[in-house]
């Protein structure tokens, strides 16, 4: 039964991807399908999170080949808490994507490719093995290449391209480091390979070399400072339901693999990786909040914070102690469930009144006012207002900071909280403050259809909120979850043990 | 012979380079192919080469006779390569439709996602 647990986040997505793929003409067959397995998954994800909270990290081998030579499937807390975060996302971008994208994009096959997203998702957060995160990465890379690019408009083109060509990039540094390490350490399960290395190794320089891919690949996959430029170029591109799973997830599973092998593999060397890490986490949080600022457009700007954001996670694994590990984890739960709802609440508006642009839209607060309490909400979580969750991920990551007495990347990460409140200040005032700039009274007027489906999106940017507020006002037990998780992830032991069974 | 490999992969990874920095569709092409042909030489070379012997294993022993290739490194190789078809195909058809859409093969006419939109 525990072993079913482990494949379940797999198992679920993948039956539903062959079975919407079977029913490729109907797309209301689809839908149920859909609907069918994300309430599964995440029933599935609670389950695998209860358990794992239970009785420690699960394991299990893939046809039963024995640790260091199978493929195997690790759940510890860390994992399990992106998987159901992912699967709470996916849930609420599907009930969006109802109402909220183009029947031509869901006729040709957005919702199976959705599903094979979320497997991709599951399978690089759970697998113990270098080489199938490589695989895994590789299924919901190509998933994403499909989403930006399904509908085939300009700019969706535009933006395609320059994430393919990238991200082959990025794939092709993960397999050489891929290769570095199997080269020099004979093995890819990660378990035995977190055991060679806290051994006396006879090349530890090439160890700290495929560390140095390892950073490329995930720098790129997870937009750290200087690899992010092809973020904001390509994830305002596609639809707002895509763009919102994709600029949830996507940059933040880069991320997990990034801790998860710095934290387990590529720890020899820390007076070269810790000073790094600060400073690429400081200009990415830097450089990402003053591209938001010179931004005038909701998803341009929602797209530039993503990047100052993984600076705070990356701030977390720079610090390196158990209380600034756990604050990135509490920092990526509550970053992907506040940007997909951003993301979420500007497709809203721009469904309702057909346009990103701030110039063009206004008056919202008198129009849609119960939107505009929700966008206030995740606004204020994004900027790390108390008691809103961004605020106990940053008061996590500030006090390990000022421990350890790194005090510089500290007042950096409060400065660019400032900054992010002026972004989110900016979107405030453009679309829900200011009067509607004045415009032609043809396009002021909606139809009724429209006006009932709009308020059918509603409903998964309601239950986003309504996740975004418990983990912030009841913060308690997550934060405490992400402690444990932070623990696992430094007493890397536990890991080893848990999958080499010694 | 061995010797001239990494060098061969060398000049592979300065050529895809050069031709991905290119402006023309084509050549970005030819350097992606390139770029994860060189990755695999790489894979390979990395993981050891043993000439002449494979790791099957006789009918009247209980282990492969050494010297035998590591089958590892292969493996992995295969799947790469599978997976570079795919993605490779997905982007030249993607160039493709590119090309139709923008009537141009410069990839310097492809700049308007990164421009902030100024409305007057």
């Amino acid at each position: 039964m525990n072993h079913l647990l482990i494949m379940l986040p797999i198992l679920i997505p993948l039956y539903g991807a062959i079975l919407s793929l079977f029913c490729w003409r109907s797309v209301r067959v689809q839908l149920y399908i859909g609907i069918l397995t994300q309430v599964c998954l995440l029933v599935a994800s609670f389950l695998l999170l209860f358990d794992v909270n239970e009785s420690g990290i699960r394991t299990t081998q893939i046809g039963s080949w024995p640790a260091p030579y199978g493929i195997t499937l690790v759940a510890d807390l860390f994992s399990a808490m992106i998987v159901i975060t992912s699967a709470i996302t996916g849930m609420a971008v599907y009930l969006f994507s109802i109402k909220g994208l183009d029947k031509a994009r869901q006729t040709f096959g957005y919702y199976p490719v959705l599903l094979v997203l979320q497997l991709g998702v599951s399978g690089a957060c759970l697998t113990g093995d270098l080489f199938n995160l490589f695989v895994w990465f590789e299924v919901l890379l190509m998933c994403c290449f499909v989403l930006i690019a399904l509908g085939g408009t300009k700019p969706q083109l535009e933006g395609a391209i320059k994430y393919v060509t990238i991200n082959i990039l990025a794939t092709s540094f993960l397999l050489a480091g891929i290769g570095i390490v199997y080269g020099t350490m004979g093995s890819l399960n990660m378990a035995e390979l977190a055991l060679l290395v806290r051994m006396p190794v006879a090349h530890p320089a090439l160890i700290n070399m495929a560390g140095m891919f390892f950073l490329i690949a995930f720098g790129i996959k997870a937009a750290i400072f200087p690899l992010f430029f092809w973020l904001p170029a390509a994830y305002h591109t596609p639809p707002i339901a895509i763009s919102a799973f994709i600029a949830g997830i996507i940059t933040k599973v880069g991320m997990y693999a990034f801790i998860r092998l710095f934290t387990l593999i590529f720890v020899t060397d820390q007076e070269l990786t810790i000073p790094l890490f600060t400073v690429l986490a400081g200009f990415t949080m830097v450089i990402g909040v003053l591209g938001a600022a010179s931004q005038n457009d909701f998803r341009k700007i929602l797209s530039f914070h993503i990047v100052s954001q993984i600076g705070y996670m990356l701030m977390g694994l720079a610090l390196f102690t158990p209380l600034a590990l756990a604050g990135s984890i509490y920092f990526i739960i509550h970053n992907i469930l506040v940007k997909t709802n951003l993301f979420l609440i500007s497709g809203v508006v721009a469904h309702r009144h057909g346009t990103f642009a701030l110039k063009k839209l206004g008056g919202l607060y008198l129009q849609q006012p119960i939107l505009s309490v929700l966008f206030f909400i995740s606004a204020f979580s994004l900027a790390g207002i108390p008691p809103f969750s961004g605020f106990w991920g940053k008061f996590m990551l500030a006090k390990a900071g000022f421990e350890i007495g790194s005090f510089t990347i500290v007042l950096v990460s409060l400065a660019v909280s400032l900054m992010t409140i002026f972004s989110m200040t900016k979107i405030w005032n453009e679309v829900f403050w200011k009067k509607k700039p004045e415009q032609e009274p043809l396009l002021d007027v909606v139809p009724q259809q429209k006006l009932r489906d709009n308020r059918q999106l509603y409903l998964p940017v309601g239950i986003m909120t309504v996740f975004i507020l418990l983990i912030g006002l009841y913060a308690e037990p997550v934060v405490a979850m992400a402690q444990l998780a932070a623990e696992q992830l430094l007493n890397s032991k536990l890991y080893i043990n848990a999958v080499l069974k010694r | 012979m061995e010797f001239l490999l990494p060098f061969l992969i060398g000049i592979l990874f300065s050529a895809s380079l050069y031709l991905i920095l290119h402006r023309h569709f084509f050549k970005l092409i030819l350097g992606l192919i390139l770029f994860s042909l060189a990755t695999n030489l790489f894979l390979f070379v990395i993981g050891r080469l043993t000439r002449g012997g494979s790791a099957i294993i006789g009918q009247d022993e209980n282990v492969a006779v050494e010297p035998f290739a590591d089958p590892v490194p292969q493996a992995l190789l295969l799947t790469a390569i599978v997976i570079g078809f795919g993605i490779q195909s997905f982007t030249i058809v993607l160039i493709k439709r590119v090309y139709q859409s923008f009537g141009t093969t410069d990839l310097d006419d492809m700049n308007t996602t990164d421009q902030i939109e100024e409305h007057h």
